[in-house]
């Protein structure tokens, strides 16, 4: 079970890191600034397995990978939105950071509620309001790469046709 | 059964695949450039692996060369390094990386590639499939030969009509990001057809293709036919014979008609592509830089267009009017020819080839509160220097009138004598 954090529509990278952080890729390090602008108590008082909650097109803007590195640093365990970028999307599959899609769940879930997640059947519990959602189900390839930590370590000791 | 790309999709795959589903498929080649190539190669070094096949990847060198600073000069060299070390037969420094491809050859109706830039959408002009992915997955690629993908739904474009003297196909193209919308066609397809693309150029339709990224979508195809075989025989090493991919009873999500008659000369206004005008409306307006190139606009009939308009005439003695060949192939057709001699003639800057002062880094640098009408396909604020700067986008014979008079010109004016 973790926190909501809820953000508004069209969330883009520069809102996520801005880009003056982006002189590193370490996670922790991107973490210390996630949101900085937009939320400051984000990053102090994120717990591991809180959950982020975005409107559509989450992450447009620039293409760089960056933002999902910092989000999942965090702690975060997931993003919950109604729709997310095309690259972002990549870039949070191939970083091992799940993503959820459900307008429902993210307009029905707000800043602060408890919220439990199944990521593999796509679940949501709003334990605050005792509303569901049921989100498309993460397709078992995505799952892997975010088992393993993302694509890269993925492969590290994988090959590629053991994703489908 | 399906639409352009779930045939392109299915034919790769060896089975028939549909839009909702991912599927894992061999790209024919991996394109990057001097701006995205550096972090490819760090992901590939992560991954600590051998390269799959070194005749799929494909390097340029067109964003900021040669060097204009240090920083540049630094990454140029590692990625120098890198492809010797490895091994790397492709190495190109001919121009914008999108024409350049075309030109050499890579991109044939049915191939699937995939480019560390966002306007690898243009390869779907041959009817490939061409869409762009951040460089983690290119390091990935050179890894495994491979790519996912998840099948996009498809939004269908059909264009009718022929357009009016003075209209090109970007007129067009931004007359149908004004309808769609910045994210009208995200995760889709867009699938151009009609009788006027049907009747259309090469060099025209590449303007849709590249310019579907600009709505939104992962990839912007055409439907391969003669003209797309006549263009590759003609144009570039490859001899053929090609792949005729059509779509089959498609499906489509959303279908747009377009009577192209109808537009006239269109202006993307500062600050985004989907902020767009008639150009009647902004006629008048003052511009400082008149910038022809890009992978959108810098092909040779574009500067022929431009050199047409302005031959025997005086630019604008105030704004700098600046024409950037795409290629060296281009640059070297345009001078042949004498269009170059026209254009100096004319009072124009002819710079190298590349991507030139599309990306801000060098060849024709906004000043704060300046204005720019370029043949480009993005406006985004501080594309080309200064944030405080203005851009706005529209067809070569556009920027070619305008540059005669220093404001938005419409180019009828010219063109009707
Ligand atoms: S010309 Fe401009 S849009 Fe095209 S590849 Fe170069 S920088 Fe990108």
């Amino acid at each position: 079970m973790g926190k909501a954090w809820a953000f508004s529509e069209n969330l883009n990278t520069d809102e996520i890191i801005p880009g003056r952080f982006n002189i590193t890729i370490d996670p922790q390090e991107l973490a210390k600034n996630v949101f900085c602008e937009i939320k400051p108590d984000y990053a102090p008082n994120v717990v591991v397995g809180d959950v982020i909650i975005g409107g559509q097109n989450f992450g447009c803007g620039s293409s760089r990978e960056h933002a999902p590195i910092a989000i999942k640093g965090s702690g975060a365990k997931c993003i919950i939105a109604a729709s997310y970028a095309r690259i972002f999307f990549r870039n949070a599959v191939n970083i091992g950071l799940p993503i959820l899609e459900s307008r429902e769940a993210a307009e029905g879930i707000n800043e602060g509620d408890e919220i439990e997640v199944d990521l593999s059947s796509g679940k949501i519990d709003n334990m605050s309001t005792g509303e569901s959602f049921q989100a498309q189900p993460l397709p078992p390839f995505i799952i892997k790469i975010a088992e393993a930590g993302g694509i890269i370590n993925f492969l590290q000791t994988n090959s590629i046709e053991d994703l489908l | 059964m399906g639409t352009l790309v779930e045939e392109i999709f299915s034919q790769k795959a060896g089975r028939s695949v549909h839009a909702g589903e991912i599927v894992l498929l061999d790209v024919d080649y991996i394109m990057s450039h001097d701006n995205t190539t550096p972090l490819a190669i760090k992901a590939f070094e992560m991954i600590g692996k051998p390269i799959f096949d070194k005749q799929k990847i494909v390097l340029h060198f067109d964003h900021a060369y040669p060097a204009p600073n240090i920083l540049a000069a630094t990454n140029h060299k590692k990625i120098i390094e890198f492809a010797q070390k490895e091994d790397l037969p492709y190495l190109f420094k001919q121009g914008v990386c999108h024409q350049v491809m075309i030109e050499e050859g890579f991109v044939t109706p049915g191939a699937i590639i995939i480019g560390a830039d966002s306007h690898s959408n243009t390869y779907g002009a041959l009817g490939a499939f061409g869409a762009g992915l951040g460089s983690t997955e290119i390091g990935v690629a050179w890894v495994t030969g491979k790519s996912w993908f998840k099948v996009p739904e498809t939004i269908r474009v059909e264009l009718s009509g022929e357009t009016q003297t003075g209209v090109y196909a970007k007129d067009v193209m931004i007359y149908i990001a004004g309808m769609l919308g910045m994210d009208g066609a995200t995760y889709r397809s867009v699938e151009f057809g009609g009788r006027y693309i049907e009747t259309l150029p090469m060099h025209e339709r590449i303007v849709f293709s590249n310019m579907s990224t600009e709505i939104g979508a992962k990839c912007g195809l055409i439907a391969a036919d003669q003209v797309t075989a006549e263009y590759l025989r003609e144009n570039t090493p490859i001899e053929g014979p090609f792949e005729e991919i059509h779509p089959v009873s498609p499906n489509y999500e959303r279908v747009l008609e377009i009577d192209v008659s109808t537009i006239s000369p269109q202006l993307s206004c500062h600050p985004t592509v989907d902020n767009v005008r008639d150009l009647k409306e902004l006629e008048g307006l003052d511009v400082n830089e008149i910038y022809i190139g890009t992978c959108t606009n810098g092909r040779y009939e574009d500067i022929e267009i431009a050199a047409n308009l302005l031959k025997g005439q005086q630019v604008d003695s105030v704004t700098r009017v600046i024409v950037t060949p795409a290629s060296q192939m281009i640059y070297k057709k345009a001078m042949k020819n004498g269009l170059l001699d026209i254009l100096m003639d004319a009072g124009c800057t002819i710079t190298g080839v590349g991507c030139g002062a599309c990306i801000g880094r060098h060849g024709g640098i906004l000043a704060p509160n300046e204005r720019a009408l370029t043949t480009m396909n993005r406006n985004f604020i501080g594309r080309m220097g200064s944030p405080l700067a203005e851009i706005y986008l529209a067809s070569p014979a556009t920027a070619a009138a305008s540059a005669l008079t220093g404001k938005i010109t419409d180019p009828r004016n010219y063109l009707r004598q």
